[in-house]
């Protein structure tokens, strides 16, 4: 049997391409990564009578060359895959524009087929397009369509099936004037002589390569054969010379000048009329005028930061919550049908309470990729980036940047994890990295009990402006660490904004739910494999090993007095008793016995064993902190972090807690280890374990050096 | 008819690119967008703190920072 043939699409952003994916393949899709890069990897099938078609989308790129990720991915797949057939898809409203990557892919000598998209808003523009002799002029078979509608997808694809059973055009050969001409003779003489790479590339795409310093290129002709690389080089350099000496101009630029010539030329033969209203403002540009505008423009970002906000965080509030009585109910069903033990424990405590706690979060996670989804399909994430990027760009960071911080917990509440996920909308990745390891610094929901509860017992008369100036506190830190990691670690120039503000339109819900769905669905995949194991790990970590039963008593001698001084006293002996026992047992674990070895340096921050042990829980999930610290001081596990009433009186009365242990125990909190979901989702989006694990470092290291800075000059000023 | 670095257009106003000065990644950027010698553009206007700068090319907005835009002279009325 044949193996099901292979056809790509390509194609500028914002053209329609993944609408036509969508259209195309339906929900029968299957998400991926290219191998060793974070750029996503669509893929799925097209059926018609009986046929199977494998169907790739592409990154959208304006350009083949080697700067951004997404182009070295589409440049790699071409020739490396070598699809049957590569669909162009290209916007007939901005036909020049995208005929330029059309342009390089027929120079690539790849078979093509051109989906000539948006003819409705070309229409609406007052332009009209001659289909057929685009066509003939480029040699290639070009389909108008409506991708939105889905009118032009059958021909679409019958014409492409013929094209892909076809045999190819040979590469486009442009004329890029005598000089540039001469030179590259010359060098395809060099290449082919050799057979320099041309089992990969053309001949001429090769010299032309060599002539824009394309890095992918320069290497791999290093590698190949460094005496015929240094050889092309010298005419390069040569050219060069001459080039500048003559025109002042680079042959890169020329290159691109003739390719745009080039498109006029054939565009100039009654392929494109439009009617003479260039200075006509388009519906888009109306709104711009009132979404950019100097005053309302920042106003109304405000009002859908707001809204989206509202949106995530309290219409997911139910789903959640029935999220939460599911994991209950199966935690409850097991504790009743397992007998008493480690396995129960292990699986109530260490399972169930571990994976349902990253499954709880499954609806906000849902109801925060829908509305970045608008916003993205819309066109208005342009605009925002548009907007900030003047305050973030100080920083070393992208206006898009505002999006990853604000979903992290920007307005104090909301999650890191989709934080982080949130920075696949940027695309430079010296900034996108930036971004998503200082976004955990954000006060996510899982902080604000601990913030709840020690603001409670030591700052009660300014709670609102406490909470307030501590949104203010991780604002600047995250941005002044993103400023310190773009000059050291993430060195480097800003990759250039250049950015299209592609026309508002109105999102197809269909498109919504594809991209909402198949983003959670990748987070929940996490749950069920790294997640249950760390999640078992901690477990075992704070109930390892168990204290034998003499020295049991002891411990719960020496911390007699400790229990008793605290003003709330348990009702239920057998309560109290049972509290104590837990509370040893914590000390006697793995955790507790690190907590406890850690005291020497952590009394610098004035935390003691009990802090240490709360704040290795708080790795799990940080509202374990405040459990955990119930656990620690003996008022049983079950503090609920919505009520900790009785654990904020008991801290403001303990010997070891003043005002100033609290305020470095917030800092701390705020700057230390994200927690590990959130590490595993740096490390996935960063695309090494590496960045995880200097996430938790760094965070620790500069946590630790402010609570001990803090503590230090607090205690010398006497408070 | 005279040449000034982008930066110095006001909103809305037009005028035809003259050079542009980049190289590199930056250059090649402002090339992909359509931004080559010959182009006529339009200032459609600013960010809100004045940076980045928003134009009009052919039938798309496309937008760059003024440190960018440096790089762009233009030919003026």
């Amino acid at each position: 049997m044949k193996k099901e043939p292979i056809i790509a699409l390509a194609g500028n952003p914002n053209s329609g391409k993944t609408t036509l994916f969508n259209a195309l393949t339906g929900a029968r899709q299957h998400v991926g990564n290219y191998p060793g890069v974070t750029v996503e990897k669509k893929e799925g099938i097209y059926t018609t009578d009986g046929t199977r078609i494998r169907i790739v989308d592409l990154p959208g790129t304006y350009s083949l060359t080697a700067y951004s990720l997404e182009e070295v991915v589409t440049r790699d797949f071409l020739v490396n895959e070598r699809p049957d057939l590569v669909i162009d898809i290209v916007d007939a409203s901005n036909l020049e524009r995208n005929l330029y990557l059309t342009i390089q892919f027929l120079e690539l000598g790849i078979p093509l087929c051109i989906a000539l998209n948006m003819m409705d808003v070309a229409k609406g523009r007052g332009i009209a397009i001659d289909a057929q002799k685009l066509s003939s002029l480029l040699g290639v078979p070009v389909v108008p369509t409506v991708a939105r509608i889905g009118r032009g997808k059958r021909e679409l694809m019958e014409t492409a099936e013929k094209a892909a059973s076809t045999e190819g055009t040979p590469p486009l050969r442009i004329s890029y004037g005598d000089d540039l001409d001469r030179a590259i003779v010359e060098m395809e003489k060099e290449i082919l002589q050799h057979q320099f790479l041309t089992q990969i590339y053309p001949a001429r795409w090769i010299a032309l390569k060599y002539l824009e310093n394309d890095e992918q290129i320069l290497i791999k002709g290093e590698g190949e054969n460094p005496e015929v690389s240094k050889r092309i080089q010298k005419v390069v350099q040569k050219v060069s010379d001459h080039l500048m000496a003559t025109t002042g101009s680079y042959p890169e630029a020329i290159i691109a000048d003739q390719r745009y010539g080039y498109i006029y030329s054939i565009i100039k033969q009654g392929v494109l009329t439009q009617r003479p209203d260039q200075h006509r403002l388009y519906h888009s540009d109306k709104i711009d005028k009132v979404l950019t505008h100097r005053v309302l423009g920042p106003l109304i970002m405000f009002l859908i930061f707001f809204g989206l906000y509202h949106l995530t965080f309290n219409y997911s509030k139910m789903p959640v919550s029935w999220m939460e009585c599911l994991f209950e109910w199966i935690g409850n069903a097991a504790s009743a049908s397992l007998p008493e033990g480690m396995l129960k424990s292990l699986i109530v405590s260490g399972i169930i309470d571990g994976v349902g706690g990253v499954l709880t979060f499954v609806p906000l996670i849902m109801m925060m990729f829908f509305g970045i989804a608008i916003l993205e399909d819309s066109g208005y994430l342009a605009r925002m980036a548009f907007m900030l990027d003047r305050v973030f760009s100080i920083f070393g960071l992208h206006g898009s940047s505002v999006m990853a911080y604000i979903i992290s917990g920007g307005i104090a509440g909301g999650c890191a994890v989709p934080g982080v996920m949130a920075t696949r909308t940027l695309r430079s990745p010296k900034e996108r990295l930036a971004t998503l390891l200082t976004a955990p610094f954000m006060n996510c929901g899982a902080k604000l009990p601990i913030f709840a509860l020690l603001i409670a017992a030591f700052f009660k008369e300014n709670e609102a402006l406490f909470m307030f100036s501590l949104t203010l506190v991780s604002w600047i830190g995250a941005l002044l660490v993103a400023k310190l990691l773009r000059v050291t670690v993430i060195r480097g120039e800003p990759t250039p904004f250049v950015m299209e503000l592609p026309p508002y339109r109105f999102p197809i819900f269909k498109g919504l739910l594809i991209h909402t769905w198949e983003r959670t669905w990748q987070y929940i995949k996490k749950a069920g494999t790294v997640i249950l194991a760390i999640s078992i790990l901690l477990w075992a970590m704070m109930s390892f090993p168990r204290p034998p039963v003499s020295e049991k008593n002891a411990i719960r001698n020496e911390l007699k007095p400790a229990a008793r001084s605290g003003a709330v006293q348990m009702e239920n002996p057998q309560a109290r008793k049972e509290n104590a026992d837990a509370e040893v047992a914590l000390r006697h674990s793995v955790a507790g016995r690190i907590g406890t070895a850690l005291e020497r340096i952590s009394r610098l921050a004035g935390f003691d064993w009990r802090i240490n042990i709360a704040l290795i829980g708080g790795f799990a999930a940080k509202e374990v902190v405040v459990s955990t610290l119930g656990t620690a001081y003996s008022l049983g596990e079950k503090i609920d972090a919505e009520r900790s009433g009785p654990l904020s009186e008991k801290l403001s009365q303990s010997a070891g807690w003043r005002p100033l242990t609290a305020l470095s125990l917030l800092i701390f909190t705020m700057f230390y280890a994200p927690c590990f979901i959130t590490v595993i989702c740096i490390a996935r989006e960063a695309g090494s374990w590496k960045w995880g694990a200097f996430s938790m470092i760094f965070n620790t290291a500069l946590a630790f050096i402010l609570a001990v800075a803090l503590f230090q000059i607090g205690s010398l000023l006497g408070y | 008819m005279r040449r000034i670095p982008m930066r110095q257009m006001k909103d809305n106003q037009c005028g035809t690119i003259a050079a542009i000065k980049a190289n590199g990644e930056l250059g090649r950027r402002i090339r992909d967008m359509g931004l080559v010698p010959g182009m006529p553009i339009k200032v459609q206007g600013r960010a809100p703190l004045y940076d980045p700068v928003a134009l009009r090319v052919l039938n798309f907005t496309v937008a760059l920072r003024n440190k960018e835009a440096d790089f762009i002279e233009v030919e003026v009325e």
